[in-house]
């Protein structure tokens, strides 16, 4: 298999390194890729994790853009599951699914991720109250080991090395194929509801309130408000609605290049942010939408990425339990704010009961999602967002991180070695690695 | 299109997988011919679900003529009322050097790329002027242009299907069958993937969309991209006196 050198970096574009980057246009060819190369590898799928965790600049990556097939759909009794290729988008899923009455149950702010780094990363969305993360409805996984045979991981038959895979960040193999249970729907939309939250208290009352009653929700909170209005924003709660919408071809945006950094300066955000806040009525609305307008927003605005200029940014998600949220969340927002870096729209969502995946992100509380421009003092100020997290009981998400200390990691997940054992007997010689896992030492010493 | 069958031939490749996308996704009936039956089923349950009416999976292998008989024998049962359609993608191109120091390899790359698709074509072009509708898209290459240096074994085998499929146009003409015989440059797939001196690769996807249009409009040559032709005109035009001494 002939391999090409590759500038790759995250959907953040910070960091970037270079990498020799196999394609494989068929199943069959993977396992070559995993024989040919010596050095470490790793599967990279739409390269939509914001870090470093999707490089391997010591090793190689396997792209799997190509693996992108549809394998089978089939209803028994009342469960529909859908067998696919893991370099299949979730948006081409929801594509097929939605005109039937189906949809993933889960799914991240992006539909452009891949079925393979949903499952490693173990993603949630804005319904993680009601529906778990994506890993709870995954009925199998294929995965390429390092010994190069193909193993069918389950659940119920090999727990230990299916939830190690699930969640675990690429670095247990190469995960060919999955069957997904899906979720019935009555219509192609969901009945949104827009509401102002005025403070911080308010919005973490209105998301409490939003756990039992609707089954997704999200906020959106204006990161560069400060003093009284801080932790201000826009709740958007949502239930699926027996009423559909009429389908129009959404029209593609993109941010044709970089922009220059002064774009993004602190008084043009601010006023960007203000104007989302005001464009919901005081009295709140009601609308239906397109699921999948719901789900991915940013979607429709190509290459958003390239907002932040040639520089990158780097994005810090972070969960706090319930009883430490409005302490931490308030000390976490006060940081971002003193930092001088203007961010856009900050993402505030509950989380539900934990899962199973060893290293997956999700536990019960509140989760922070904000952008953070690269600059001089960024470095700085993800370490304090670390320290802030730790202190408040949290922890930061893989798929997001760039900056995280290895010690930092190990206290935020305390299954950590459980995974390294379990990775350890999959991939005995560690041939599975990332810039991420050398970083933070997630295959042990 | 969902009474017409496209019968793909090499449909394991990119570009056949790309055209097979696209055809499926309008309703077509399919038949995917290749060597990979494994690869060709699991293309097959993906365009039944990307909306085909319906896909069957055949098995040849360009080199052995007997196997090229068997699939033109097995193409009446599958074909629907509304006539065959087909995308011929495959060839095999070893190493020039390698060609160079085995010419019973050259051999191979010339039956696989010339003499099986010749004799697929002939097989199959009763059924083509008894429907008297269909379209023929046969992918040759640029390198049937001219014979060059670097990859002359390859090149001559698709400069005889050239000159074949100019010849099969014309015969397919009287019975109101078109021939379309499209010349990629760079494709983007593993056969260009990590290769140097590849400045713009056409995305299959794309390169597929313009076949299946060229193919309606019953184009007879063209290249993909258009660019291409403007390059190949100045490759032709170079005397032989100094394309002799081009390592091109």
């Amino acid at each position: 298999m002939r391999r090409k050198n590759l500038l790759l970096s995250g959907w953040g574009r910070f960091p970037s390194a270079k990498s020799d980057a196999f394609r494989p246009e068929k199943l069959s060819e993977i396992a070559a890729c995993l024989r040919d190369g010596d050095g470490s590898i790793l599967a990279r799928g739409a390269g939509r994790s914001y870090g470093d965790q999707a490089l391997n600049s010591a090793g190689a990556v396997v792209l799997t853009e190509r693996l992108d097939r549809f394998l089978s759909l089939e209803t028994e009794g009342s469960t529909s599951t859908l067998t696919v290729e893991a370099g299949i988008s979730l948006s081409a899923i929801q594509r097929l699914l939605i005109p039937r009455g189906l949809m993933l149950p889960v799914s991240p702010g992006t539909g452009f991720a891949t079925v393979g780094g949903a499952i490693a990363n173990d993603i949630h969305g804005k319904n993680h109250d009601a529906d778990g993360s994506f890993g709870a409805h995954v009925a199998w996984i294929d995965l390429l080991t390092a010994s190069g045979d193909v193993r069918r991981l389950t659940p119920d038959e090999t727990p230990r090395d299916f939830w190690a895979t699930v969640g675990g960040a690429g670095l247990t193999g190469i995960i060919l194929a999955a069957a997904l249970r899906l979720l019935k729907i009555p219509s192609n939309a969901v009945a949104l509801r827009e509401e102002r939250m005025p403070d911080l208290a308010a919005f973490l009352n209105g998301l409490r309130a939003a756990r039992a009653a609707a089954r997704f929700s999200v906020g959106w909170i204006d990161a560069l408000a400060s003093g009284d209005r801080i932790g201000r924003g826009i709740l958007e709660t949502a239930d699926l609605s027996a009423e559909g919408v009429a389908i129009t071809p959404r029209k593609a945006k993109a941010i044709p290049l970089n922009l220059p950094t002064f774009c993004l300066s602190r008084s043009s955000v601010t006023l960007f942010n203000a104007a989302y806040y005001h464009r919901i009525p005081r009295a709140g609305r009601q609308s239906l939408r397109a699921i999948e307008d719901f789900l991915y927003p940013l979607d429709a605005l190509a290459h958003w990425n390239r907002l932040y200029g040639k520089l990158g940014f780097s994005q810090f998600q972070a969960v706090l339990p319930d009883d430490a949220a409005e302490t931490g969340l308030r000390a976490l927002l006060n940081a971002v704010g003193q930092g001088g870096t203007a961010s856009f729209l900050a993402v505030l969502k509950t989380l539900g009961a934990e899962g199973s995946g060893l290293l997956s992100f999700p536990q019960p509380g509140f989760t922070l999602a904000l952008d953070l421009p690269r600059r001089a003092e960024t470095e700085a100020l993800l370490a304090r967002l670390e320290a802030i997290t730790l202190d408040h009981g949290g922890r930061i998400y893989l798929a997001k991180d760039s900056a995280l200390s290895a010690a930092g990691f190990a206290r935020m997940y305390p299954r950590l070695a459980e995974f390294q054992a379990i990775a350890a007997e999959m991939d005995p010689v560690g041939r599975f690695a990332s810039d991420q896992s050398r970083r933070l030492n997630l295959r042990g010493a | 299109m969902a009474d017409r069958t496209w019968l793909i031939l090499g449909a394991s490749s990119p570009i056949a997988r790309a055209f097979a996308r696209l055809v499926a996704g309008q309703g077509a009936r399919l038949v995917l011919a290749g060597r990979d039956t494994d690869d060709l089923n699991r293309s097959a349950a993906d365009l039944r679900l990307r909306g085909a009416t319906a896909v069957v999976v055949e098995s040849f292998d360009a080199e052995d003529s007997a196997s090229l008989d068997a699939l033109a024998a097995s193409l009446p049962r599958h074909a629907s009322p509304g006539g065959l359609d087909v995308f011929l993608a495959f060839g095999l191109m070893p190493e020039q050097k390698a060609m160079e120091a085995d010419p019973a390899l050259a051999a191979r790359c010339l039956t696989a790329t010339f003499l099986g698709a010749a004799h697929l074509l002939l097989a199959i072009a009763p059924m083509l002027e008894a429907g008297r509708a269909g379209r023929v898209i046969v992918l040759g290459s640029v390198a049937g242009d001219r014979g060059r240096f670097s990859n002359y074994v390859y090149g001559s085998a698709k400069a005889g299907l050239a000159a074949f499929c100019s010849g099969l146009r014309a015969r397919l003409y009287r019975s109101g069958v078109t021939l379309t015989f499209a010349k990629p440059g760079f494709l983007d797939t593993g056969m260009t993937w990590g290769l140097p001196g590849i400045f713009y690769a056409e995305s299959p996807e794309r390169a597929a969309t313009t076949l299946l249009r060229a193919a309606l409009k019953g184009k007879e040559v063209l290249y993909v991209p258009g660019f291409w032709a403007l390059i190949m005109l100045i490759i032709r035009s170079v005397p032989e006196k100094i394309f002799k001494k081009l390592s091109i």
